[in-house]
């Protein structure tokens, strides 16, 4: 079996990276092939590069409290472009409230600050839908 | 070092008699680092200090090299600024924010500006979809600008500004803002950072490249020398390089590597360093290791002086002085049991002020969620007026001075923050090290090795990886409203339909034609006083100089 792909990104205007890379990297480790677009992605950005790579997880970063629009648009796309077998999951400053709408949405997981690389390498294990 | 012998002597014989029984019972637990892994030893003693040279490496207060502070008396004349970062939505509601703030007792003005803002576009510019007022106040206009300061007299209040890619437009907004409430420009007080060297680094909110970047910041220093001599042109931060993961010792070393730079850039354009170097200031992160970051304000300190004199030997003592304001770590906050932030924070505020800091922002405790709320702003807002007002901390200068342990350490930070310069001279300086991506690999590197150290339990984080507890989170949680965009973009419409086209035409073209000779502030005044908005003065110049895409490295 190959292993599984991840798409790390940060979209819009939010330059806070240090997550995002350091999960990037982190997740290498854990045995995933792991992208990462760098900052100032728009959702079509994302949605290419997920197409290219062939990803079943991508993941958003995102600490500008802009949470909201981008994981709409970012869905929206995915679904446009028949990624709905791929797994999307995030990351960032998200309030409780907005976490639960964004799972209502179709958010696979968000992760707030201070969790664990081992508690997202296992969810990712766990709910991948591409490859089992 | 007089009587060595006797201390050799004695501490042999103490680890004989005394260590030894002590470690058969009590062994020590762990290996002994500072957060940045500095390696710490039991304990100091005169023997750690043999050279100590108290008059090379502190003197007095106030005396070179200021080791111990930049003023002979510090805090018993007058405390640090209480200073508390804010923005959000639009300029109407950041307004109410800033009033309460000094209702309760802030003593200066700091303000926070929306993504779209540090990048500087407008909020009808579809790339900010999503984007409005959420990671602070959205300023495109110089109406906007007046509202956000309307009843606040801005010649009775400092204000200091986070803004870099389009630091120079937003300081034009407020100059005028300044002189449309009377106020004379000489008397205008404040700062803005302006300090993009940091961005392509560690923050990341650049919009032109480094070289046509750097111009216009040596513009403002120039401008500000002239006409706003009250004014901070520049804060040289290493804040967002040490949140971006970056040690206390890479903080310090990058951040004076490009304080010098700019020094260096101002001299080569033909200004005199004593008209500009006291107008410099540094902006620095107080993280959770205590001792560590009082050893590094005070070395950052001692470098500075140092290297201003042996490089530019300016005639004013001020010119040697490195002023800073300091804000407690975001990236110590956690998301779990919010309230222990506010220890943290209180920790890492007493550092700042044992280290002799000028201004001050503690965090509150729900930004790992949101931006502050009311309540919680509050709180960190009384957090530094007990350790200015009650604790007693501030009654004498530099108390920590003579400690065997913050010496020792402070010599350790200047060691290592030396080894840094060597290694960035090697490597053909600071931009050169941003275009290599030096800089952004050897943040991304402590960044990775600080999550290892959590993940492997190497680094406690209480309530993260250590006594966790099952939680409803029970903080309020501030709400950016929805209609405060709408209110914001009809403003901008109307804005932009009551004005001359033509006018504001001519100022963009007269700016451009400009762009790589002459000094850009006036030409930037000029065209906010043609009501060009801050979008349509940055569109004007990326299309001069273009747009800074970065090397992705992690």
């Amino acid at each position: 079996m190959r292993k599984i792909r991840i798409l790390i990104a940060k979209p819009g205007l939010d330059g806070h990276d240090r997550g995002a890379k350091v999960l990037a990297r982190s997740l290498m480790d854990e045995g995933f092939e792991v992208i990462y677009t760098g900052i100032h992605q728009t959702a079509e950005d994302i949605i290419r590069s997920a197409i290219e790579e062939d990803v079943d997880v991508i993941g958003l970063s995102i600490l500008s409290g802009a949470h909201m629009y981008h994981f709409r648009r970012v869905l929206e796309l995915m679904k446009e472009n028949g990624l709905d077998d791929v797994l999307l999951i995030g990351g960032g400053i998200v309030p409780e409230d907005d976490k639960k709408k964004l799972i209502e949405m179709g958010v696979n997981a968000i992760f707030n600050p201070g969790t664990s690389i081992k508690e997202i390498s296992e969810f990712i294990k766990n709910n991948v839908r591409r490859i089992k | 070092m007089e009587k060595e012998e006797r201390y050799i002597e004695k501490l042999k014989e103490w680890e004989e008699k005394v260590l030894k029984r002590s470690l058969e019972v009590l062994p020590e637990k762990g290996e002994f680092r500072t957060l940045s892994g500095i390696e710490i030893k039991r304990f100091y003693s005169p023997l750690d200090l043999k050279d100590f040279d108290y008059f090379e490496k502190l003197g007095y207060p106030g005396e070179y090299p200021f080791t111990r502070g930049i003023h002979p008396t510090m805090y018993r004349s007058r405390l640090w600024t209480f200073r508390e970062f804010s923005g959000f939505g639009d300029a109407i509601e950041t307004n109410r924010r800033l009033k309460y703030l000094l209702e309760h007792g802030e003593t200066g003005l700091s303000i926070a500006f929306d993504y779209p803002t540090l990048l500087g576009l407008d909020a009808d510019n579809p790339l900010t979809r999503g984007e409005f007022g959420k990671a602070g106040v959205a300023i495109n206009t110089l109406e906007d600008m007046q509202l956000m300061f309307d009843g606040i007299p801005l010649k009775d209040i400092s204000t200091s500004m986070t803004i870099n890619g389009p630091a120079a437009m937003i300081w034009a907004f407020y100059i005028l803002t300044g002189e449309s409430q009377g106020a004379k420009w000489c008397d205008l007080r404040g700062t803005i950072q302006n300090d993009i060297l940091k961005e392509y680094m560690a923050q990341k909110s650049f919009i032109f490249p480094p070289e046509p970047s750097l111009k216009l910041v040596i513009d403002t220093i120039e401008f500000g020398s002239k006409e706003l001599p009250l004014w901070n042109p520049i804060s040289i931060s290493g804040y967002h390089i040490r949140e971006a993961g970056a040690t206390a010792v890479q903080e310090l070393a990058f951040t004076l590597a490009n304080g010098l730079t700019y020094v260096e850039k101002a001299v080569e354009r033909g200004l005199d360093v004593d008209d500009f170097a006291p107008r410099l200031s540094f902006f620095f992160d107080a993280h959770i290791d205590f001792f560590e970051e009082i050893a590094k304000f005070r070395a950052a300190r001692r470098i500075w002086a140092k290297e201003m004199k042996r490089r530019f030997n300016p005639k004013k003592e001020r010119s040697l002085w490195l002023r800073f304001h300091t804000q407690t770590a975001g990236v110590s906050l956690t998301a779990q049991q919010p309230e222990n932030n506010i220890i943290r924070t209180t920790i890492e505020a007493m550092a700042a002020v044992l280290g002799g800091t000028q201004s001050l922002h503690t965090n509150s405790m729900d930004e790992a969620w949101a931006l502050p709320s009311e309540k919680a702003v509050m709180i960190a807002l009384r957090t530094q007026q007990i350790i200015g007002e009650e604790s007693g901390i501030p009654n004498t200068v530099d108390p920590l001075a003579g400690s065997y342990y913050v010496e020792w350490l402070t010599d350790k930070i200047e060691e290592e923050v030396y080894r840094y310069f060597e290694k960035i001279e090697g490597i053909g300086g600071v931009i050169k090290g941003i275009r290599s991506g030096f800089f952004q690999r050897e943040i991304a590197e402590s960044a990775y090795r600080y999550q290892k150290d959590l993940e492997d339990m190497k680094r406690v984080l209480v309530g993260v990886n250590k006594y966790k507890i099952e939680e409803r989170l029970e903080i309020p949680i501030l709400k950016v409203p929805d209609e405060l965009e709408e209110r914001h973009l009809s403003r901008l419409k109307r804005y932009k339909e009551n004005r001359d086209p033509l006018k504001v035409n001519d100022s963009l073209r007269s700016l451009q034609r400009n762009a790589d000779e002459k000094n850009l502030m006036p030409y930037i005044i000029d065209a906010i006083r043609s009501r060009a908005t801050l979008g349509e003065i940055v569109i004007s110049l990326k299309e001069i100089w273009g747009e800074y895409i970065e090397p992705v490295i992690y």
